[in-house]
């Protein structure tokens, strides 16, 4: 019996067309990076596009979920309008965030998406405390915090995990360990030999770790990790290996700066996630390419598409300035 | 006539008031709970609503502020307390990144009703790090509102209209302010933010205050009145957002600006507003407008070098006659208060 036998047909064809969104979204926002009409930093995610993927399909719509600088994935996997992220990185007034926040602070309320920030670890205690407001209301919802390995080196995290296993609180912790914080490796920032997930052991977290460029094992732990905080009251820790292909700020390859070897590069490429999967579905679950050409083509119109709404729609007024410095405080009183 | 209550009770008023109207208000800091409930303001609150609403945490001041922001942005209304602001610095992050720009760099898609409760020491040998006055540096960042009462009564309304206001908060409480008593409504209120209160008319001098400066400009008040000075004593109440209409107003009509301020002089809140002021009513004033404030210098722990630290009554109707031209010699026991200059009154022993 094959291993992803568990798996209903749709959900591994969700997966497939989840991780070809986010997969061809950041490379036509690569494409397009040097016309010069996204002003703003991107972090594009290309390479680390399964976990994006897969943690948002085994979310529930309503689940909430916060996330970071390179948050372009996890908006998407999440479900998040496409059109309206590439209006914000284009700074329009369209964008999800009409044009205030740019790549790195996405939001799309509508399938729980509450927001990612710029500044490394800052959102893990905002999405512990989303596990607070869950617990308080009483709904099933999960709080889902996207992190990389350098967070886990701030005390936010620390005061935050700490206070999510203290108060039993419905957070999943989703590390996506891609080995550099911007171009500092694992080896300068972490003692050798360390796992990070063994580490949060010592919290009380549970923990695990696993591929994170196999997209259908990641789903399925998410799955399994999301149903014992459902069950348990409690968080859950999940460590991803996996690999940014592109340079930490930009659409370009940065492996002539020597802070990474072009072989390391190259490895990791042989194990691309998306290759990966697209042989999977065709051998072990006899999908026709053909149908996997039509999902791409497909998704690229609909890309397209919202590469064209960015572009026509218009730039925010200039009194846009002064608004939305505070929320209006009408009714504020019950 | 109202009953008296200390500016204490009148904050744990408001929380219990709060949290009694809506199930959303949440109370929690580190000691929420202790035996001392937090110099008296959060006692009695967990046993009222329970250990979910009111809590203790970690000592976590950054994390538990994210916390309160995430918890913010999903309906809850969280009032968090910090024994000193001082310990509160290790949120800067939270306060200054997250809730005072998530309204605006996300479109309006989410707003942080939080209210952040920050006590700020004096006297005792509190020292260069238990008494710091950092309204500056919260005023100075957009989307943050900050509030700074000098009575019970404007504790208790402000401190309900900051809980029920929909953007964050930092709601500064003077130690010294703790004790004193002052006439409070039971029922329900909110006093708006954003309005100044003049606590006295005059046509000399304006005299622009916030929090426990406001006690001593009142007395300084009353001694100037007794040698002819009338003085506008204006209470900002809230230092974010300003009300400019009430200090404009009357530095139009006294011609002499003295701004008040609880911390140093350098890029102090009273360097603002005598720069405002000398932007829009240059050709208003009479004489050279004044800042009163705490000399550059860290906090000293010593009595001996506190004496001279904190500006009072003295210093501000010395200030006051130089910008009249008056020369009278004010007698020196109009000054008194019948305790030593380190602590707020007879009834304080410390330690803290």
């Amino acid at each position: 019996m094959n291993k992803d036998a568990v798996l209903d047909s749709s959900v591994l064809m969700q997966l497939y067309h989840r991780q070809m969104l986010v997969r061809l979204t950041e490379e036509e926002i690569a494409k397009r990076y040097p016309e010069g009409k996204m002003r703003c930093p991107v972090h594009l995610c290309t390479g680390q596009d399964a976990v994006s993927a897969a943690v948002g399909c085994a979310l529930k719509p309503d689940d909430l979920c916060v996330s970071t600088h390179r948050s372009h994935g996890h908006y998407i996997g999440k479900g998040g309008d496409i059109k309206r992220m590439l209006a914000e990185i284009y700074g329009k007034a369209g964008g999800c965030s009409s044009g205030k926040g740019g790549s790195m602070h996405l939001v799309d309320r509508s399938v729980g998406y509450i927001g990612s920030t710029a500044i490394v670890g800052n959102t893990i205690p905002v999405g512990v405390g989303l596990g607070l407001s869950i617990k308080l209301k009483g709904s099933h919802q999960v709080s889902c915090v996207f992190f990389g390995d350098g967070a886990v080196e701030e005390g936010a995290f620390f005061e935050a995990a700490n206070f999510a296993v203290l108060r039993g609180l419905p957070v999943l912790f989703l590390c996506e360990n891609n080995f550099f914080s911007v171009y500092s490796p694992l080896r300068v920032r972490q003692p050798e030999g360390r796992k990070i997930h063994e580490m949060v052991r010592g919290l009380g977290l549970k923990a695990e770790d696993g591929d994170g460029n196999d997209i259908v094992e990641v789903y399925t732990k998410t799955k399994n990790a999301i149903d014992y905080i459902r069950s348990n009251s409690a968080p859950y820790f999940l460590e991803f290996y996996t690999y940014r292909w592109r340079e930490h700020c930009g659409p370009f390859f940065d492996n002539n700066l020597g802070y990474r070897s072009e072989q390391e590069y190259l490895e990791w490429k042989e194990r691309d996630p998306v290759e990966l999967y697209r042989r999977r579905l065709v051998e072990q679950h006899q999908v026709d390419p053909k149908k996997l050409e039509q999902i791409d083509s497909s998704i690229m119109r609909e890309i397209e598409a919202a590469f064209e709404f960015a572009d026509a729609s218009p730039f925010p007024e200039e009194g846009e300035l002064y608004t939305q410095v505070f929320a209006d405080s009408q009714g504020g009183v019950k | 006539m109202n009953r008296k209550i200390t500016f204490a009770q009148a904050v744990n008023e408001a929380i219990g008031q709060a949290m009694q109207r809506d199930r959303s208000v949440i109370c929690f800091g580190l000691g929420a709970d202790d035996p001392k409930g937090v110099f008296g303001t959060t006692l009695g609150l967990q046993k009222q609503f329970g250990p979910e609403r009111v809590f203790d945490t970690p000592t976590s001041e950054n994390g538990m502020t994210g916390i309160g922001v995430g918890a913010a942005l999903n309906g809850i209304r969280p009032v968090m307390t910090h024994q000193r602001l001082d310990f509160f610095l290790l949120a800067m992050d939270q306060l200054v990144n997250n809730a005072a720009k998530w309204h605006y760099m996300f479109g309006g898609n989410g707003n942080v009703p939080i209210t952040i409760r920050l006590i700020l020491g004096r006297g005792w040998g509190q020292g260069p790090t238990h008494s710091q006055n950092l309204q500056s540096w919260f005023a100075h960042i957009p989307g943050l509102k900050v509030v700074a009462p000098a009575s019970a009564a404007d504790a208790k309304g402000l401190l309900l209209a900051s809980i029920f206001d929909n953007n964050p908060v930092v709601f500064l409480e003077q130690r010294w302010l703790h004790n004193m008593e002052g006439e409070v409504p039971e029922q329900f209120y909110t006093t708006p933010l954003g309005e100044a209160q003049l606590l006295q008319s005059g046509a000399d001098i304006t005299i622009v205050s916030h929090s426990f400066m406001s006690v001593e400009a009142v007395r300084a008040a009353n001694i100037l009145k007794s040698h002819g000075i009338h003085c506008d004593v204006i209470d900002l109440r809230t230092l974010a957002p300003l009300d400019w209409n009430t200090i404009s107003t009357s530095v139009q009509k006294t011609g002499r600006l003295m701004a008040l301020d609880t911390s140093h002089s350098f890029c102090s809140y009273a360097a603002e507003i005598v720069a405002r002021a000398s932007e829009q009513h240059y050709t208003k004033f009479k004489a050279a407008p004044r800042r009163i404030a705490l000399p550059d210098v860290p906090a000293p722990t010593s009595m001996a070098l506190t004496k001279n630290f904190y500006p009072s009554a003295r210093e501000i109707c010395e200030a006051a006659l130089q910008m009249v031209g008056k020369s009278v010699k004010i007698d020196a026991k109009l000054f008194e208060t019948g305790s030593p200059h380190d602590v707020p009154g007879p009834w304080f022993k410390g330690p803290f």
